[in-house]
């Protein structure tokens, strides 16, 4: 064995064949409707991942999936991020899917995973709350048994696609007696039932999200994913799984439409802003910023395909991705001058908008999954073993 | 994929990481200030092949490939060699990739330790070739003048320059006997390439300096007390030092990528190697500076080892240019492979 950057045979010949699938299938038609609703899921797209058998292709065959390997996974991953197509709602029904293969009753797998491998329901993340973001153990929303069923009453905050979703995974407080974390219980919560209201909440890149509301909902014990008073462990299972190397992407897309633009657009003088060496070293510094982040998502991606978790490293990758886009997006619409802040959207806008578009959507990576602030804290205690943050 | 050196590669780090620990820990590095030259280290390092293994087995050496001595390289730059490493080892593979007898005779007399051959990164400046790295200590400096290479004995005529690194640069003249060694279409390439190289090792040699910062700093404030914690609880130190953290393994893994990239991916390698030494002189800057604030007074106090780091991690890549311009030059690349139909 030697130092290999590449990702393989077998991941090159599946990213061929993600990217002629979203060619074909991530049309034009799709993009706009997702621009004009601020809704990142397709029934469209996502029955077609189905069809194609790439819903879960990570997964087990024997559970609907293709048993692809994690650099397999990373390619094709890579692929869909760069595309920018929407993903997020597989993610979450496929993390919630994978808590409950992991820890979940024969009945709960019976009844979630092979409807949420065959793309037929969808599962949403009720985790944060309006009072509670990072904290996220500091969770109000309560349970309360009655027989065989519990009631529930709260608010989830950002529960994004419950509009379109079968269940809400939830975090409930169970128990307000005793420490935060050893008072919690999750469900999955059934969504189309009295006492839900979803109501829309926009976000500065103009995706919609909701605030969901629950009163007197009713949730039947059969659906109580790990012990009473567990619902911390279950949370601890979902981290592990989440998916390595999910933060790039977006950074290639905005680089590429940017050196679109410096190398296609006429000035005055009849040259092109790439001519200008100052305008090459800010798309080179993108170009350094986008390379870093890829290599720290495939890094977190080589650590889980050797056996290994990718925690701190995991952190990084998020943590790096989210910050460089940030950074890029910003710097992006000053060096396009005036113009810079034309809207995606209206025809007139450089580069298609991208700068406009990034610079509002950066903001959302930085915080969802973990804000930059906690990932610094654990890089800062569990990589470099620093006393815990005050 | 796989991002482990091979078995050879780790006894290759292990044996170079022995040999500057025990030749260049922090009282050899600051008893060779000024001037930044450790005769006795370079000696050590050429004793166990470090000149040799840059060159193939035709041309009498080992046949290391880039990333081999990419590797020793970050050794290099963790322990602050004082010592003309890259511009040595870049000489003398640029010597050896060009075929006339004057190439080869300068060649010989490189390998053998009879000439110490540095290589101009600039093309001269009024017959002046400016800012040689290693130009005070060398004997021969090859360089590029308007497509043609030569070299010219580095002799009494040139000064040595101090400065912020403590580094043996040095203004050169050319003089008046310098010796052609190559004419053609090809040269310019063969130049090129290996100014490539050098970035490239100065970059594997910067993560490392960067790594090695990092530690400083983060053994410092678990150590340090204040208002009655050790101020590595605070959150405004401890992210500074995870931001740097990040941006030090992050560079780690891109210098070892453009090391890598020059054997298995040479469509992208001029690309990466601007790349990789632009953005590890600001995460080696980046971690330095964190380390060395967060000392406190004691950082500015030449008595601590962290200003040894602080003023090379900014020193060391400006021989050849600012980030801005590294940045200029890999995008240059990116658009021309671009255009190129890629």
């Amino acid at each position: 064995m030697t130092v290999d950057f590449r990702l393989g045979e077998r991941s090159e010949v599946f990213r061929q064949e993600a990217r002629d699938f979203l060619d074909e299938v991530l049309t034009d038609e799709v993009r706009e409707e997702m621009e004009r609703t601020g809704v990142h899921h397709s029934w469209h797209f996502h029955r077609n991942l189905v069809e194609r058998g790439w819903l879960a292709p990570g997964w087990p065959e024997e559970l609907g999936g293709q048993g692809r390997d994690p650099l397999e996974m990373l390619a094709f991953m890579e692929e869909f991020h760069r595309a920018g197509a929407p993903t997020y709602a597989v993610g979450t029904t496929l993390m919630v899917a994978g808590i409950i293969r992991h820890i979940g009753t024969e009945e709960q797998k019976q009844l979630v995973i092979p409807p949420a491998l065959r793309g037929e329901i969808i599962i949403v993340l009720g985790f944060t709350e309006p009072e509670s973001g990072s904290d996220v153990a500091a969770a109000q929303t309560r349970a309360v048994r009655d027989g065989d069923e519990w009631v529930i009453n709260g608010q989830k905050m950002f529960t994004t696609n419950a509009q379109e979703a079968d269940y809400v995974f939830m975090l409930t407080r169970t128990d307000p007696g005793v420490a935060k974390h050893k008072g919690l219980t999750t469900f999955l919560v059934p969504l189309r039932q009295p006492g839900v209201e979803i109501q829309p909440v926009r976000t500065l890149s103009g995706e919609r999200t909701n605030l969901t509301f629950y009163s007197d909902v009713r949730v039947d014990d059969s659906l109580r994913i790990g012990e009473v008073d567990g619902g911390w462990d279950v949370m601890g299972v979902g981290l592990t799984l989440e998916r390595a190397g999910d933060h790039g992407g977006e950074l290639i897309r905005l680089l590429e439409a940017m050196e679109e633009w410096a190398t296609t657009t006429v000035d005055d003088g009849g040259g092109h802003p790439a001519d200008d060496p100052a305008v090459r070293s800010r798309l080179g510094r993108a170009a350094a910023e986008n390379e870093v982040t890829t290599l720290l998502c495939r890094r977190s991606a080589w650590i889980s395909a050797s056996g290994g978790m990718p925690g701190v490293e995991g952190s990084m990758s998020k943590l790096f991705a989210s910050e460089a886009l940030t950074r890029r997006s910003a710097d992006f619409v000053d060096l396009l001058g005036p113009d810079g802040i034309r809207s995606q959207g209206d025809p007139t806008a450089p580069a298609g908008g991208a700068a406009d578009y990034d610079f509002r959507f950066a903001l959302g990576t930085t915080t969802y999954g973990g804000t930059s602030e906690v990932q610094r804290n654990i890089i800062a205690q569990r990589g470099l073993g620093l006393p815990r943050a005050r | 994929m796989d991002l482990d050196p091979s078995e050879e590669q780790r006894l290759l780090i292990d044996a170079f990481g022995a040999l500057y620990a025990k030749q260049s820990p922090p009282e050899r590095v600051r008893a060779a200030e000024p001037s930044g030259h450790d005769p006795d280290l370079w000696v050590r390092l050429c004793e166990n092949g470090a000149l040799e293994m840059a060159v193939d087995e035709v041309s009498g050496g080992w046949g290391a490939s880039l990333l081999d001595l990419a590797l020793v390289a970050e050794q290099h730059g963790r322990f602050l060699g004082s010592a003309p490493l890259l511009e040595a080892q870049v000489a003398a593979r640029l010597l050896a990739r060009v075929d006339s007898p004057a190439a080869t005779a300068a060649l010989t007399a490189a390998l053998s330790g009879e000439q110490l051959t540095t290589l101009a990164l600039h093309p001269p400046r009024a017959g002046v070739l400016t800012m040689t790295p290693s130009g005070a200590v060398a004997d021969r400096v090859v360089f590029l003048d308007q497509g043609q290479l030569w070299w010219t004995a580095a002799g009494e005529a040139r000064t040595a320059v101090a400065n912020l690194g403590c580094l043996p640069v040095g203004d050169v003249p050319i003089g008046n006997t310098p010796v052609l060694l190559a004419d053609g279409p090809e040269v310019n390439d063969l130049f090129e390439r290996a100014r490539d190289e050098w970035l490239v090792l100065m970059a594997n040699a910067l993560a490392g300096m960067g790594a090695r910062a990092l530690e400083i700093g983060v053994a410092y404030v678990k150590e340090r007390h204040a208002f009655g914690v050790p101020i590595g609880s605070f959150q405004a130190v401890a992210h500074g030092l995870a931001d740097a953290a990040t941006s030090v393994d992050g560079g780690g893994l891109l210098a070892r990528e453009a090391a890598w990239a020059a054997a298995e991916e040479p469509d992208r390698a001029p690309e990466l190697a601007a790349l990789a030494c632009a953005f590890n002189a600001e995460a080696a800057r980046e971690a330095s500076y964190r380390s060395l604030h967060y000392h406190g007074g004691y950082g500015f106090m030449l008595e601590y080892d962290i200003q040894l780091y602080f003023r090379r991690a900014k020193a060391w890549p400006a021989q050849f240019a600012e980030p801005a311009a590294l940045y200029a030059r890999a995008e240059g690349h990116r658009l021309s492979a671009r255009h190129g139909g890629r």
